[in-house]
């Protein structure tokens, strides 16, 4: 399955941040991580991603530092800051809010929506 | 280099091209690429195979491209960043400013000298050149590290044309003084030329670079001068209420050293952006050769019906040498960012038609000034304006000849180049004679 491109763009801020989340990481490696969280069913053109990292750095959400691979090749890697996590839990919101609702009418249950469970 | 460096270095030449990737983005970008492509290696392709998909795998280079342009769209307007490039084969900063403020200093000693403003003194204003374009020369000497046997021959003949048009016994209101005080800023310019190439004269290409950096000087000029009558307007309106005897000596003392000074900083910022910004003047001429060329072809057409026994007046000599002045211009700017190894095309036509139109519309009045016989009366204004128009019309007349050749396939583009940059010497040698010469043969008159 396909997921539609709007979709996709769509979610490749929070997922990017949430990958940084879990730890620093450069540009191929969070596509590998992409990769492996979809099992390969969200396709991403890997050029994208550079500009999207350089644009969320613009807008403070992470920071970027040159270092080195283990082959001792120059490596860019993104560690996510303070206001990059405010930006993330805020848009997880939403995501579940998005999840709880679409679930309501196609009568699904997902984790998401069990955790954000209506009062 | 194995085939797949070269591929990997081809790939990351394409994403540069376009200026929106800078040098660390493509750092980065090349890494992923190597890592995915040592990673399929690893799974059992061959090098083609990885490379192959790992460029697929990062998308169209035109996608990365416009999506990297789209973030870091400041990138495409290119930046003059002073202090970034003043590693030795940049001119420093400082030097530019110190030989700007010595065109300003120069120019004041001679205002004093002269007394202006207050007293009538005509040399001043014969003169006001000499105090402001040898100091560009210099600078041009001192960065381009001219020999020091080149840099004083030219110091030498400089001092000498300076000195032979203020030993002229010019009575006060000569005409011949004004026309040298016409003339002697364009002799000065070749010997800023003469500097600019670094003693280089015989080198086509280098006289080319020279033309080319006359254009842009201009445009930069025209630009700051723009900026500097903004703020003295500004200056004058501010201090008008309040200090309006303050404003005299702003005029008398700002406005000269700016007009001496700039000169030096936009010969510097010519030379700064060279490399960064594309150059303007031949953008100006694409934009302006087919309007010309239209205006030019009507007016011929015109002349030609109208202009039968009809006498005009010999002033009108002067309008056509700034006619066809500018249709050089046209010309030389247009081939000056023409790429050699493009074929012939509309913008050739054009700028012959502008030329064959300009050549007949002069011929056409010339035939008519000349028709009488002996009526012409020899000024020295006149023949000043006669001699430039000839000088003028013998190179566009060769100039269309080269480009009728070139559009049937028979000469090369850089014959025309060769012709124009090999015609400078016959301005020079015009300019010279008619400061030099021309005074004297009419009696200082």
């Amino acid at each position: 399955m396909n997921i539609d491109k709007d979709l996709v763009a769509a979610m490749s801020t929070p997922l990017v941040l949430a990958i940084l989340a879990e730890g620093t990481s450069y540009g191929y490696a969070i596509l590998k991580r992409v990769r492996e969280l979809s099992s390969g069913e969200v396709e991403w053109t890997d050029g994208m991603l550079y500009p999207l990292l350089h644009r969320l750095e613009r807008l403070g959400y992470i920071r970027a530092e040159w270092g080195q691979s283990a082959e001792g090749r120059r490596r860019k890697y993104y560690e996510v800051t303070d206001t990059g996590r405010t930006q993330l839990a805020d848009q997880r919101r939403q995501w579940e809010t998005a999840n709880r609702t679409l679930g309501g009418l196609w009568g699904l249950t997902t984790a998401g929506s069990q955790a954000g469970a209506p009062a | 280099m194995s085939t797949l460096e070269t591929q990997i270095s081809d790939w990351r030449a394409a994403v540069m091209r376009g200026g929106a990737v800078d040098t660390a983005d493509a750092d980065e970008l090349e890494g992923h690429l190597r890592e995915q492509i040592a990673d399929l290696e690893a799974a059992g392709l061959s090098d083609d195979e990885a490379f192959l998909i790992a460029v697929r795998r990062l998308g169209q280079v035109s996608l990365i491209t416009a999506e990297f342009a789209r973030e870091h769209s400041d990138r495409l307007w290119k930046q003059l960043a002073l202090t970034h490039h003043n590693d030795g084969a940049r001119q420093p900063v400082q030097l530019m400013l110190g030989f700007a403020v010595a065109a300003g200093v120069l120019i004041h000693g001679g205002r004093i000298a002269a007394g202006v403003p207050g007293a009538d003194t005509p040399w001043f204003l014969r003169d006001v050149s000499l105090f402001v374009l040898p100091v560009l020369a210099a600078y041009f000497a001192v960065v381009r590290r001219m020999s020091v046997a080149s840099s004083l021959g030219l110091a030498g003949a400089v001092a000498a044309v300076a000195l032979a048009v203020n030993l002229f016994p010019f009575p006060p209101g000569a005409s011949t003084d004004v026309l040298v005080g016409i003339h002697l800023p364009v002799v000065l310019w070749f010997a800023v030329g003469v500097a600019y190439v670094g003693g280089d004269l015989r080198s086509s290409a280098a006289r080319m670079n020279f033309i080319r950096f006359t254009g842009e000087w201009i445009i930069y000029y025209a630009l700051i001068a723009l900026g500097g009558a903004v703020l003295l307007g500004l200056t004058g309106l501010v201090l008008a209420p309040i200090a309006p005897q303050a404003l005299d000596t702003v005029f008398t003392w700002v406005l000269p050293a700016g007009v001496a000074g700039a000169v030096v900083v936009a010969a510097w910022l010519v030379e700064a952006k060279k490399n960064i910004i594309e150059n303007i003047a031949p953008v100006l001429t694409a934009i302006f050769t087919p309007l010309f060329a239209a205006m030019l072809l009507v007016s011929a057409i015109v002349y030609a019906v109208g202009s039968v026994g009809r006498e005009f007046d010999r002033d009108l000599l002067v309008v056509f040498d700034v006619l066809l002045l500018v249709v050089l211009g046209l010309v030389v700017y247009g081939i000056s960012a023409r790429d050699r190894a493009k074929a012939v095309g509309l913008s050739d036509v054009l700028r012959l038609i502008a030329v064959a139109a300009a050549i007949v519309l002069d011929a056409l009045v010339l035939v008519s000034m000349f028709a009488r016989v002996g009526e012409f009366g020899f000024t020295p204004n006149r023949v000043a304006a006669l001699g430039l128009n000839l000088v003028l019309l013998v190179n566009l007349a060769v100039t269309a000849w080269l480009i009728i050749r070139m559009l049937a396939g028979r000469a090369p583009a850089v014959r025309l180049e060769r012709w124009q940059t090999g015609y400078l010497p016959v301005f020079f040698a015009w300019l010279l004679f008619v400061v030099l010469v021309v005074p004297p043969l009419f009696g200082f008159a």
